[in-house]
């Protein structure tokens, strides 16, 4: 297993290298002269033309694109993505201060998700176009097709606002932590229901299936026992994208609840023009991202012995 | 999230072409009359996929109301008027007026325009992008294939939406830098699947029956490779659409598309966020408006998957 682990950390290396590059270059898409803005900020007034080459070159912005990246990633690689321009504090800790919040939020959507999905998912394989199946179905279907915002602000109106019965925004109680998980889980619950109900129509179809139920297992068995089992491993990765996209789709609903997480964060840098947060956002997520999905595949290669034997070997 | 469902398409769209492919490769060779048969044999069989029907209804309607904007908007979307500020529904604005007292309905109908515009030139980008990369790494294989799916790798190691949110908050706002955004992380979803795409349909016997009778590389491409990659980007780019009409208003929600006045539904939603409470129609519409047309093209998406799909056949 440990073999397994280290290989996937091996692959995982160069892609992070990719994304540290990504969040590189796209410091240099930012409109304006860093070296201006900065001169800027020292002298209080315009700077002159002498000012700012000064500022290029004690910025370090005259050498070469290459040797700029070097030296940005060996600041990078030790967790310094520079300060931010509106606090002045260093982005990285800015960045780890937030991301429970938006880890609280992720897990709390993704736990809310696979608490529906799973059962209605079973339900409606189980009870092929039953009643049940059709209804699940097209709630599920137009889960999938609501902008998570969109049903935040339904969410407020009727419960915050006109029930009273939630807070309409900020962090504290789990009465806080409510809609936003609704709000964000909803859509990932569509998801995983309807690739649960596929993977298991198939996984029941298989020849062990048959076997299992002419040796006379109990159907519930056979369903949780030999189908269900087999049907997870997709469901598995799947739940894994979806809280790594839900760490990124937290990015809207963040801002409409005022909750203080990283998205939030993103997307008040966003306004501000603060590139360092937006550059370290990038390299967090990714990072964030690239974890999931390891462990991911830490947990498909547990379900699976097959592909732990085969990274093995 | 639409991109997650996009994603399971193409391992079954893949298998469909398979059973289509016999058709196809004699379809070539087939005169004319007997390849509009053969679309009308898929027409018929895509007619009694009800909710695909449905799915199909509610996108060309909402097209039909973007094309003919002008002549069925019952006012015009910027005017604005201050005596009618925030109304609720009349019979002179059935749903209500905004903020500047701007007609509500006329501002979805003509947001339309700028909803579906944006995400189709968008969507074709990144359709056009995915599929030559992909294609042209799976057809050509070796030191190209690996660096542009590396390439791939970084961009699919990030959630759908941040880097485009990241990539746009950082260029600025507005309408051509959002369809960018997308579309330069969102052509490599296309891409890994393509390929995939284009390796099983390399393998194919027909395609080594084409090059040994010497058919040129970009005959074999264009002429045997393409036509058997198309369902699995048709079936790709359904799903996309609706996708890319969820990302791209969420960016507009958040002040990043279509600046005002412009009827952009997102940023409709977003001018609508101070009043929510006192019009909350302000909000509800262009949300309706957004999520019906997602749920078009899932359906349309669904349906489509189903017929290339024998596994799900009945």
């Amino acid at each position: 297993m440990s073999t397994f682990v280290l290989r996937r950390l091996l692959y995982l290396a160069p892609v992070w290298v990719g994304i540290s590059f990504l969040a590189f270059v796209l410091a240099t898409l930012a409109p304006g002269d860093p070296a201006r803005m900065s001169a800027q900020e020292l002298a209080g007034r315009p700077p002159t033309p002498v000012e700012i080459a000064a500022e290029r070159e004690r910025l370090g912005l005259n050498a070469p694109f290459p040797v700029r990246y070097v030296r940005w990633l060996a600041n990078a690689a030790r967790g310094d993505f520079g300060l931010s321009y509106r606090s002045g504090q260093p982005v990285t800790a800015a960045l780890l201060q937030r991301l429970p919040s938006t880890l609280q939020l992720a897990a709390a959507a993704t736990l809310l998700a696979m608490i529906l999905a799973l059962p209605l998912g079973v339900l409606g394989a189980i009870r092929r176009n039953s009643p049940v199946d059709h209804v699940t179905r097209a709630v599920a279907m137009a889960g999938a097709s609501m902008p998570s915002y969109w049903l935040a602000y339904l969410l407020i109106l009727v419960f915050s606002v006109r029930l009273h019965w939630l807070p309409v925004s900020g962090r504290g109680t789990w009465q806080h932590l409510v809609l936003p998980a609704v709000a964000l889980g909803l859509g990932s619950a569509a998801v995983l229901m309807r690739l649960t109900r596929a993977e298991l129509l198939e996984t029941l179809n298989q020849d062990y299936v048959q076997t299992g139920r002419a040796k006379g297992l109990s159907e519930g068995r056979v369903v949780v026992g030999h189908a269900l089992r087999n049907a997870l491993i997709p469901v598995v990765t799947m739940t894994g994208i979806q809280f790594g996209s839900l760490l990124g789709g937290a990015a809207i609903v963040e801002t409409v609840f005022a909750w203080p997480g990283i998205g939030k964060f993103l997307v008040d840098s966003i306004s501000a023009r603060d590139y360092p947060v937006i550059q370290g956002f990038v390299i967090v997520a990714g990072t964030a991202f690239l974890l999931v999905n390891l462990a991911v595949d830490v947990a498909y290669a547990w379900l699976d012995p097959r592909i732990r034997l085969a990274a093995a070997s | 999230m639409n991109v997650n469902v996009a994603n399971r398409a193409p391992v079954g769209a893949g298998n469909g072409i398979v059973a289509s492919k016999r058709e196809r490769t004699q379809g070539a060779t087939l005169s004319g009359t007997a390849r509009a048969g053969h679309s009308l044999h898929w027409a018929r069989r895509f007619a009694r996929e009800k909710s695909g029907m449905a799915g199909l209804l509610i996108l060309a309607t909402l097209a039909f109301l973007a094309i003919a904007a002008p002549w069925v908007a019952p006012h015009d979307p910027v005017t604005v008027d201050p005596r009618a500020m925030l109304a609720s529904s009349s019979q002179q604005h059935p749903l209500g007026t905004d903020n500047l007292g701007r007609d509500l309905l006329s501002r979805l109908i003509w947001g339309g325009r700028w909803s579906l515009g944006i995400a189709l030139v968008a969507g074709l980008i990144i359709a056009g992008i995915g599929t030559l990369v992909g294609i042209v790494s799976g057809f050509v294989g070796g030191r190209l294939d690996e660096v542009l799916m590396r390439i791939v790798d970084v961009l699919l190691a990030f959630p759908s939406l941040v880097l485009a949110l990241a990539i746009v908050g950082t260029v600025g706002p507005g309408t051509i830098n959002v369809m960018l955004g997308m579309a330069a992380v969102w052509w490599a979803d296309y891409a890994r699947v393509v390929r995939a795409a284009t390796l099983r349909a390399r393998a194919d016997t027909y395609v080594e029956a084409a090059q040994s009778c010497g058919c040129p590389p970009w005959r074999v491409l264009t002429r045997h490779v393409f036509p058997n990659v198309l369902p699995t980007v048709i079936v790709l780019a359904t799903f996309g659409f609706g996708g890319l009409i969820l990302a791209l208003s969420g960016l507009g929600f958040l002040g990043l598309g279509a600046q005002p006045p412009i009827p952009e539904w997102g940023t409709m939603l977003d001018d609508g966020r101070p009043f929510f409470q006192r019009a909350p129609q302000l909000m509800v519409y262009p949300g309706l408006a957004i999520a019906f047309s997602a749920l078009g093209c899932n359906l349309v998406g669904d349906a489509l998957r189903d017929l290339l799909d024998p596994r799900l056949r009945r």
